[in-house]
């Protein structure tokens, strides 16, 4: 793999993490404020669907943005009245975003468009088109320029506005968290709300800008989906996105700037699964990582209790028997040949990732204490 | 502080909360430019009025009770089981195992054989975000929703690999030996002398497998020492603890048995209707026993009534998108407005219920 397949992969890593950026951020400020939000999923959908439809339909890839960030602020106000106002359970709400934005998307359009739950393909003015930074090398000219060319122009010039946007919101929201005042009551809120509320500060009034800002941000990721990384709304088109975000937001341990880092882990995750169908391990490498693996959980569990044992001995089992089972069925080819990588493997990697970090076994995610609980003021 | 009386929370509640998901719907098939009351109409003509309407209905209705009744159970220990999905895709994976790999004599010893293996799969498949929860603390919402994406990673795998048939290009496996098969609701008809009854409908068997579910759900909550312990737990932990529960032990018993019966529904999709492992297969029924459990109250009758319903709306809803241009995804709104108003938004329901039952009470 030359330099500048390594820079395309990026590039595209840096274009798929964009979503799943804005969309973590988003899942930040209202996790930091206690509110859980497992209806990122269904935000980023609504707003992929009102975003793509208006700028369909009026040509303007602003208004569509606009109305994008409208969609997700609406199921952002649902989510708030059921969660803070009613003090309804957080997570079942979640569900029910989802599920609301999952349906409505294709009843809406398919009445609006009747095209099978799809807008129309956005002309140019529908979209956000690649900026050109300046000094940057077209496309066709960019295999005879210089590496530090390269970097410029493959890398860091040629996406649209609204990436750089999600760039700039990580700072931003480092700063409007840790630097503001409203950020420190934003973190205490999600930390204590007893004591905000002794201080004089409304909790309700935090939490529900907490998840309006998180209603705008999911509202801007739907909009890139629809208007920039694709030209129109396709049916459950987020797949899976809004979880993955979920997943970014507990790898970053709720901080911004991991955030940053875990998204464009998990980008890069799809970049390589778009890119590369085939990827090839020699054999011994592959089972020797799972024996490995197996190994070092028998040995973690030699002290602990019957359950442990069981299921973490089972699971090193599980990898040992797999190991076994590649290196027999690689035995005729012998142990250096190459075999591929299941292509389901690089998929479900941010989701095991995320349960390994989460399980402690990396570093332990710890959320914020009052998240999920809805606040009942003292009377 | 029982500020109703029992059947107001049991029956006002959930039934005035579909009142307004229906009334809702109803206003969106009027921005469609339908008639609701057609559409009613029709999704009534194409369910009840027909045998096979029925055939399919109970085929639906199967799933969401197995689904229901796994949500339900972990709702009684305070658990939100959100990986039904996940589990029923692996207990397929079980079912398909079994049902490939070993020769059974008769449908009725190959029925038992696949709820082990489908069960198993499923607990299996729970019992690790049980593990890393009562362990570890990983919040169980998050780890088995990752989990759901990696049970189908690990579907796809098979289903593109190792247990599709050389050959063949869709991702499924080989057809199920035929004596495997479930009896439909069509060969017991014929059996019993009605011809020409649930022609071509997709329920079998399993059905009475699920109501036998229901029965045993409801004898291990309410008349077991077990369903007491899990039921303590899921009022109040510290007391439970106090009280000698083991949370520990309770976390894991109760999500084994929900992975087991979620991956139960598997049998009614795999072994009884497609009769070989496909993709997809649980078409988002893992999800609707949310909806289903927290309509039924997590009680198993109340999760048979709402499976009913809700295997109404499924095949109503199939009738629709056949005969008018509503879409399909109309079920799928009219469930998330159940969820909503079931779930997050009860106290809107609840609150002024409560109010009306105060003031009625001061009064008398």
């Amino acid at each position: 793999m030359d330099f500048l397949t390594l820079l395309q992969v990026l590039d595209s890593s840096l274009r798929l993490a964009t979503p799943l950026l804005l969309a973590c951020l988003a899942g930040l400020f209202s996790e930091r404020a206690g509110i859980f939000d497992i209806g990122l999923e269904g935000k980023m959908l609504a707003a992929a669907f009102l975003s793509a439809a208006i700028a369909a339909t009026t040509g303007s890839v602003w208004l569509g943005l606009l109305a994008g960030i409208g969609a997700a602020l609406l199921l952002s106000a649902i989510h708030g009245l059921a969660s803070i106002t009613l003090r309804g359970d957080q997570i079942i709400s979640g569900v029910a975003i989802n599920f609301l934005a999952a349906g409505l998307t294709v009843v809406i359009s398919q009445d609006w468009f009747g095209q099978g739950g799809r807008t129309p393909p956005l002309l140019s003015g529908g979209r956000f088109e690649p900026l050109s930074l300046p000094g940057a090398v077209p496309a066709k000219e960019i295999s005879q320029a210089g590496p530090f060319m390269q970097l410029y122009s493959e890398l860091l010039s040629g996406h649209s506005l609204l990436v750089y946007v999600a760039l700039l919101m990580v700072p931003l929201t480092w700063f409007v968290l840790y630097k503001t005042r409203f950020g420190l009551r934003l973190r205490a809120v999600g930390e204590n709300p007893a004591a905000v509320d002794t201080a004089g500060i409304s909790v309700v009034g935090l939490r529900y800008a907490a998840v309006g800002i998180c209603g705008v941000l999911c509202g801007i990721a739907g909009a890139y989906m629809a208007t920039a990384l694709q030209a129109g709304f396709v049916k459950d088109m987020s797949a899976g996105r809004g979880f993955i975000a979920l997943a970014a937001l507990i790898f970053a341990k709720w901080r911004p700037w991991y955030a940053l880092g875990a998204c464009l882990l998990f980008g890069f995750f799809f970049a390589v699964d778009n890119r590369f169908q085939n990827i090839l391990l020699p054999a011994w490498a592959m089972s020797g990582v799972l024996l490995a693996l197996g190994c070092g959980l028998f040995a973690y569990v030699r002290n602990k209790t019957l359950l442990d044992r069981i299921v973490l001995g089972g699971l090193g089992l599980g990898l040992a028997i797999v190991a076994t089972l590649i290196t027999l069925s690689n035995l005729n080819a012998g142990l250096g040949s190459m075999i591929k990588i299941p292509v389901v493997f690089i998929q479900s990697l941010p989701y095991v990732l995320t349960v390994v970090v989460l399980a402690g076994f990396v570093g332990k995610a710890i959320p914020p204490r009052s998240g999920g609980v809805a606040y009942v003021k003292e009377k | 502080m029982d500020v109703m009386p029992k059947w107001a929370d049991v029956v006002l509640v959930p039934l005035i909360s579909l009142i307004i998901a229906a009334l809702l719907s109803a206003l969106l098939i009027l921005a469609i430019g339908e008639s609701p009351v057609a559409a009613l109409k029709l999704m009534i003509e194409g369910t009840l009025l027909r045998s096979s309407g029925w055939g399919y209905m109970l085929y639906y209705t199967t799933n969401f009770i197995f689904t229901g009744l796994a949500v339900s159970v972990a709702f009684h220990a305070a658990l939100f089981n959100i990986g039904g999905e996940g589990q029923a895709m692996m207990g397929g994976l079980g079912v398909a195992l079994v049902c490939l790999f070993i020769p059974w004599p008769h449908w009725t010893f190959a029925i038992i054989g696949a709820s082990l293996g489908a069960a198993f799969f499923g607990m299996i498949w729970a019992g690790l975000p049980a593990y890393l929860q009562a362990k570890r603390g990983s919040h169980i919402v998050i780890t088995t929703i990752m989990f759901n994406f990696i049970a189908a990673g690990v579907l796809n795998f098979f289903l593109v690999g190792a247990l599709k048939p050389k050959g063949s290009m869709d991702p499924a496996t080989a057809n199920f030996p035929a004596a495997t098969h479930l009896p439909t609701f069509e060969d017991m008809a014929g059996l019993l002398g009605f011809e020409k009854m649930f022609r071509a409908a997709p329920a079998n068997v399993s059905f009475f497998l699920a109501l036998v579910a229901c029965v045993l759900v409801w004898f291990l909550i309410w008349r077991t020492p077990l369903g007491y312990e899990i039921r303590a737990m899921g009022k109040s932990e510290p007391a439970a603890r106090y009280a000698g529960i083991g949370s520990v032990k309770i976390i894991m018993v109760a999500m084994m048995i929900s992975g087991a019966l979620s991956g139960m529904m598997a049998i009614n999709t795999t072994q009884g209707e497609s009769e070989r492992l496909i993709l997809n297969f649980t078409e988002g029924a893992g999800f609707i026993g949310i909806a289903v459990a927290l309509m039924g109250r997590s009680h198993p009758l109340g999760v048979l009534l709402a499976a009913l319903l809700f295997g109404f709306l499924y095949q109503g809803g199939a009738e629709l998108a056949l005969w008018t241009k509503i879409p399909r995804e109309l079920i799928v709104v009219i469930q998330a407005l159940v969820i909503l108003f079931t779930g997050a938004l009860s106290l809107m329901v609840r609150g002024p219920l409560e109010r009306l039952f105060l003031s009625l009470r001061r009064r008398g």
